[in-house]
């Protein structure tokens, strides 16, 4: 039976009331009185010298206030990056400046060079027209591997090449894979791209400045997974504002996927304008201008090679990758190719020895960065196509293949420097198939092939680490930051909780998931309990949420700050009953005396706490609020098996996704409904990944697909009802929830399923393809199969 | 946008004297493309004329000669529910874009503006259908000259288009991925003095008559006469979402559907 | 500057507007109706979907001066007086419908206008109907379930969770 509250309840979430009836708030709704607008002025070339920025004609233009240059952020610290990554040779990555207004250079198509701030949007827009650009084109770094040859032209002229690092990993066992490799009785290599795709939620970035000059205060509303981040990234490094002085409020966002846990430009620039215009500043992106501003995610061009012994046992693995930085440094990016993807190469399966070399490149785009999944889908797509290819070759099952060499104990140190704590792959195998209906696939394909067309099916696994991250293990590899979370419970006199988070729900449903726990823990209703989040002024310092780490970090720091409180209440209960703290339990919301009838109930403890006359005030202070932060011990490591089966128009190409099951093992759950729907959304963009979504650019730097007339979003006709499954559940050792993350499983474990079952289909048809790559759009299915 | 005006006329008579008042006035249908366009700043007009209160534009009839007559205000939505005396053509309207744009984009105005990727063109050119004018009526065969070019004059309106109705007609349209406009979108109609076969999407030239396959299809109205037949890769619009060699088979995939389902 | 009048959610509004104003700005702006949302600048995505005289229309792809006398519906416009959800609100709340809630209005929106023509749609012809609906939150699965329930039809052969 479903549970009707707590944790394992699908309780229906309260949030959606506001959102079904318009009264939502996101940034964009924000006007303060006085408010300016501002416009970027954006460069439409992908790299030349910044020669003049002329802005007197446009200062004259009606409603202006002020035109800003980089010459106005000189003395402003740049955006800074969030990670450093050590390279092959013990040498810190190249690291260059990436200013909030172009100076001296532009970079990438939407580099901005001017903003000009107006009464009207449409005033500064007008105004950002007059503003006379002389820029000296350069030619535009584009492909990776030209961009590291010599003499290649440099997209930063202070670094000494395009190279931001040359990573090995593990650099130690490269001798001992080289080895394998040689010895091996067989060798599958696949060549691949992971398309550059852009994250694309729904609602664009908008930022609002305010600044009070009575109180020296700056607010900045904006759209963002982590406002404690940016307070302090903007505070501290770009703009040299203290925390006490910042107030950074991330209201209801809509979605983020990654692309909202960066500190942009943009943000910088209205805190700043705000204050020197002594004047409320906005800014909202226009979907044109977030498709060359926002970061984009993934574009890694790849080699992989599986080793295997003549028993097709996985011997070794040896990867070479290109990863696209863009122009700048964004705030996580060169963590994304190395600690997020490298450490995952190891995938489901125990393969002895494996290295990873990823260099990451400069060229003249858009700065590339986490996007759902972030490294983890690039990881799990090499590593699942190579094995089908390998399977194919050795002309074995390819499930049998992955069974054959899957991790079945646990805790399981990788080769890859990390330790999974539990899971179980065969089982959640075995559901997948059930899910699939293996076994009525071969009528499924005898009738695709009566109306004339093929029929495909892939299956994949995929695992994850997650629920980012032990604070010492990232800041040995890198970090600049803490990944820790936090919460305070505030418990009100009448009994009523105030949760605050550092965690940020952007649509994962915190408001309705987060109480249960709560409630759980009290056995109190869940509507006693609310969830405050994404405001600075109010939530202790967190760091928000991205790499499915609201339940298992911020939960946790929920669940340590609960525990504190079961442990004060129960402190006062023994005083209200004259009884020995040891022997009270809590329980349905009443405090009561083992092995007596002597009961309080929770409301009247809450409120001895703050009306304590009859209150043990020499043991323990009024109040009823504790804090807590969490700091996890481990990753945590969902994992699962996915299948799709699709069917190809052989006459166009086209493919259709004609079923698609998902089995998971998040450990313990506490909302299915709200964890199948973040499922169901990662596969959406794991298919879109796989069938529609390409980020392109032409050579001269232009973005080919920059708006939703050519950047092809998935939409209800591409997807099909999914099957989604997780009751396969090895909970989490390390975590009080037994929890892992599901937010970027979908995302992460769809794509190879969806490429595995259309070249299925093709071989399928007698078509000797072994590789087509994303997005598998029709035009690239029809030319695969032209042959 | 850039600043400017909005007249709403109540007779082509007051819409073309106020599109007569300055070269810089245009005329405003559903504005499904103009005002993306607009968004991007990439027109620039002093007084949008809008056709959207004109009602002797509006509405669906059939003539003496048999012909469905469509007002050129009248919407693909309401095309799609009342052109069923000509069925290929209803259907086509109805897949354009998406519900909200059937709702408010007009025949007139898709016609007026041509894109190539358009579904209507093919229509009208696939039909031989005549476009009437303010001023004037003109053979689609002379009304196409190219991409998002016509043989309207400046400040001449659509007022109508006339279709004659085939015995059997079809449109197919292969959807480009992203835009959902025709990737490579073909017309077949078949009349008693032969067939008309109309390509969208396709060709750098805008929307185009195969005349190797009418002149087939007049011969043998079925799939098999199309046997052998190809368009040539050349002329082609090649982009991200497909080679002019992919919209070359694609025209050749459309038309035997076209045929099939006529 | 013109002056244009409409009635929105039943109620007369009026206000100065450019003739460059769109109907979602003046919605959103001159009436402070900020349920209607802007996600696109190409008239894909559907965020800004309202009912203009009983059809939806991109709000975002009108002008407020051609909205003059119309009957204009909003999201704000679609529960009860007394804030009781609509049938199709209610079932996107019981199917998780929706997640960040940005692209959720004109998906209520949308969904509302295909039920009224069509009371009891197919799957398919609801996943075509939304095609002019863009969400990247929920994979649609939940949203197009929603709709089907809200039409009164089963849904407990679709998966629940």
């Amino acid at each position: 039976m479903p549970k009707d509250g707590g944790i394992g309840a699908s309780s229906k979430r309260r949030e959606d009331v506001r959102f079904l009836t318009g009264n939502g708030n996101y940034t964009d709704d924000i006007n303060m009185r006085g408010q300016a607008y501002v416009h970027f002025l954006r460069s439409d070339v992908a790299h030349g010298t910044l020669k003049s920025v002329d802005t007197k004609a446009a200062e004259g233009m009606p409603g202006v206030l002020r035109v800003f240059t980089g010459a106005d952020f000189a003395e402003v610290g740049g955006l800074p990056c969030g990670w450093q990554v050590t390279d092959r040779h013990g040498e810190p990555m190249q690291e260059p400046g990436h200013p909030v207004l172009a100076q001296g250079k532009v970079r990438h198509v939407g580099d901005p060079i001017a903003a000009v701030v107006a009464e009207s949007r449409e005033q500064a827009r007008d105004a950002a027209e007059a503003i006379e650009v002389d820029i000296d084109e350069l030619p535009a770094v584009m492909d990776m591997k030209a961009a590291l040859a010599d003499g290649s032209t440099k997209v930063h002229d202070d670094l000494t090449s395009n190279l931001c690092y040359d990573w090995g990993f593990v650099e130690e066992n490269k001798d001992a894979v080289d080895a394998a490799i040689k010895s091996a009785a067989h060798v599958t290599t696949l060549e691949l791209k992971n398309n550059r795709l852009v994250p694309n939620a729904m609602e664009p970035r908008v930022a609002v400045g305010d600044y009070n000059r009575s109180t020296d205060d700056s607010t900045l509303y904006t759209t963002s997974q982590n406002p404690h981040v940016i307070r302090l990234l903007m505070g501290a490094f770009v703009l040299g504002i203290p925390e006490h002085k910042l107030r950074v409020v991330a209201p209801d966002v809509g979605g983020g996927f990654g692309s909202k846990i960066y500190h942009y430009a943009e943000e910088a620039f209205c805190t700043f304008a705000a204050k020197a215009l002594n004047r409320p500043v906005k800014w909202t992106c226009s979907r044109s201008e977030a498709f060359i501003s926002d970061a984009h995610g993934r574009d890694h061009v790849t080699k992989i090679e599986l080793a295997l012994d003549a028993d097709n046992n996985f011997t070794a693995v040896r990867t070479e990758t290109y990863a696209n930085m863009g122009a700048y440094l964004s705030t996580f990016a060169p963590s994304i190719p190395t600690w997020l993807h490298g450490t995952l190469m190891a995938g489901n399966y125990k393969t002895p020895v494996i290295y990873v070399n990823v260099k990451a490149v400069f060229t003249n785009t858009v700065p590339v960065d986490a996007y759902r999944g972030a490294g983890r889908p690039e990881a799990t797509y090499q590593l699942e196509r190579v094995i089908d290819k390998a399977a194919r070759e050795l002309g074995v099952d390819p499930i049998a293949l992955r069974r054959q060499n899957f991790v079945t104990e646990f805790p399981y140190a990788t080769p890859v420097a990390v330790e999974y704590d539990t899971g179980d792959y065969n089982a959640t195998m075995d559901k997948l198939l059930e899910m699939a209906d293996m076994s009525g696939f071969e009528a499924r394909l005898a009738e695709s092939k009566k109306n004339g067309k093929l029929r495909g099916l892939g299956v994949n696994c995929y695992i994850e680490a997650c629920g980012i991250a032990p604070s010492n293990l990232v800041g040995q590899l890198g970090a600049r930051a803490g990944l820790y979370e936090s919460a305070t419970v505030r418990v009100n006199a009448t009994g009523g909780i105030t949760v605050m988070t550092g965690s940020h729900s952007h649509g994962q449903g915190h408001e309705t998931a987060f109480p249960q726990v709560v409630a759980d823990m009290l056995g109190i209703d869940e509507s006693m309990i609310e969830i405050e989040h994404g405001d600075t002024d109010k939530a202790p310092m967190g760091m928000g949420t991205y790499g499915s780490r609201s339940i298992a970090v911020g939960g946790s720091a929920m669940v340590r700050a609960t525990e504190k409180i079961i442990a004060k209440t129960k402190k006062i209960a023994a005083h209200l009953m004259e009884a020995s703290e040891a022997d009270i339990e809590l329980k349905d919301g009443q405090f009561n005396v083992a092995g007596t009838d002597k009961s309080v109930a929770w409301g009247d403890v809450t409120l001895a706490a703050y009306v304590p006359h009859n209150y043990p005030l020499e043991e323990i202070e009024p109040g009823l609020e504790e804090t807590a932060f969490y700091d996890p011990a481990n990753f945590t490591y969902p994992a699962g098996a996915y299948a799709c089966e699709v069917e190809v128009d052989p006459d166009t190409g086209k493919v259709t996704i004609e079923r698609f099951a998902a089995a998971d093992d998040f450990g313990n759950v506490i909302n299915p409904m709200i964890v199948s729907g973040q499922v169901h959304g990662g596969l959406a963009q794991g298919i879109g990944q796989a069938l529609l979504e390409n980020a392109a650019y032409d050579e001269n730097g232009q973005l080919l697909s920059a708006s939703y007339m050519d950047y092809a979003m998935p939409r209800a006709d591409d997807v099909p009802f999914y099957s989604v499954d997780h009751s396969c559940q090895t909970p989490c050792t390390h975590n009080p929830l037994g929890v892992k993350g599901c937010g970027e499983a979908g995302a992460i474990g769809s794509p190879p399923a969806v490429v595995n079952a259309v070249v299925d289909a093709l071989q399928r048809a007698g078509h000797d393809v072994t590789h087509i790559d994303m997005p598998v759009s029709p035009s690239r299915v029809w030319a695969a199969m032209q042959g | 946008m850039y600043a400017f005006d909005i007249e709403r006329p109540g007779t082509i008579a007051d819409a073309v004297a106020a599109l007569a008042k300055s070269d810089e006035n245009q005329p405003l249908a559903g504005g499904q493309t103009l005002i993306p366009t607009l968004k991007q700043r990439l027109a620039a007009p002093e007084t949008l004329v809008s056709l959207g209160g004109i009602s002797e534009i509006q509405g669906i009839c059939q003539d003496d000669a048999g012909r469905v007559c469509i007002g050129a205000g009248t919407t693909h939505a309401d095309v799609a529910a009342g052109a069923g005396a000509y069925p290929a053509l209803a259907s086509l309207a109805n897949n354009i874009g998406d519900p909200a744009v059937r709702n408010r984009g007009t025949i007139g105005g898709s016609l007026a503006n041509n894109d190539p990727s358009a579904c209507y063109p093919a229509g009208a050119l696939g039909s031989g259908a005549t476009i009437v004018t303010n001023a004037r009526e003109i053979a689609a065969d002379d009304y196409f000259q190219g991409m998002f070019e016509t043989a309207l004059d400046a400040g001449e309106i659509i007022t109508e288009v006339k279709f004659p109705v085939p015995e059997a007609a079809n449109y197919q349209k292969f959807e480009q991925p992203a835009s959902r406009f025709a990737l490579v979108g073909v017309f077949v109609a078949k009349f008693a003095g032969g067939v008309r076969v109309a390509v969208t999407g396709a060709s750098e030239g805008g929307v185009f008559r195969w005349s190797e396959a009418e002149t087939a299809l007049s011969g043998n109205f079925s799939a098999s006469a199309l046997d052998g037949l190809s368009l040539p890769a050349d002329g082609m619009i090649n982009d991200l979402h497909g080679s002019g060699a992919y919209r070359a088979h694609l025209v050749g995939v459309m038309t035997r559907r076209a045929v099939e389902a006529a | 500057m013109a002056q244009v009048s409409m009635t929105v959610n039943g109620k007369p509004a009026s206000g100065e507007i450019e003739g460059r104003t769109l109907l979602v700005d003046f919605i959103r702006e001159n009436l402070n109706l900020t349920g209607t949302h802007v996600g696109c600048d190409t008239s894909q995505c559907g965020a800004c979907v309202v009912h203009v005289d009983g059809k939806a229309v991109k709000a975002c792809t009108m002008f407020a001066a051609e909205a003059e006398g119309a009957e204009v519906t909003t999201i704000e416009g679609m529960a009860a007086d007394d804030g009781t959800l609509n049938p199709v609100q209610q079932a996107f709340q019981d199917h998780h419908g929706l997640q960040c809630g940005f692209c959720t209005p004109g998906m209520v929106m949308s969904a509302s206008a295909l039920l009224a023509e069509n009371p009891k749609p197919s799957e398919a012809e609801i996943r075509d109907y939304l095609e002019g609906n863009i969400c990247r939150c929920t994979g649609y699965h939940n949203i197009v379930k929603a709709i089907l329930a809200a039409s009164g039809q089963d849904v407990s052969n679709i998966a629940a969770e």
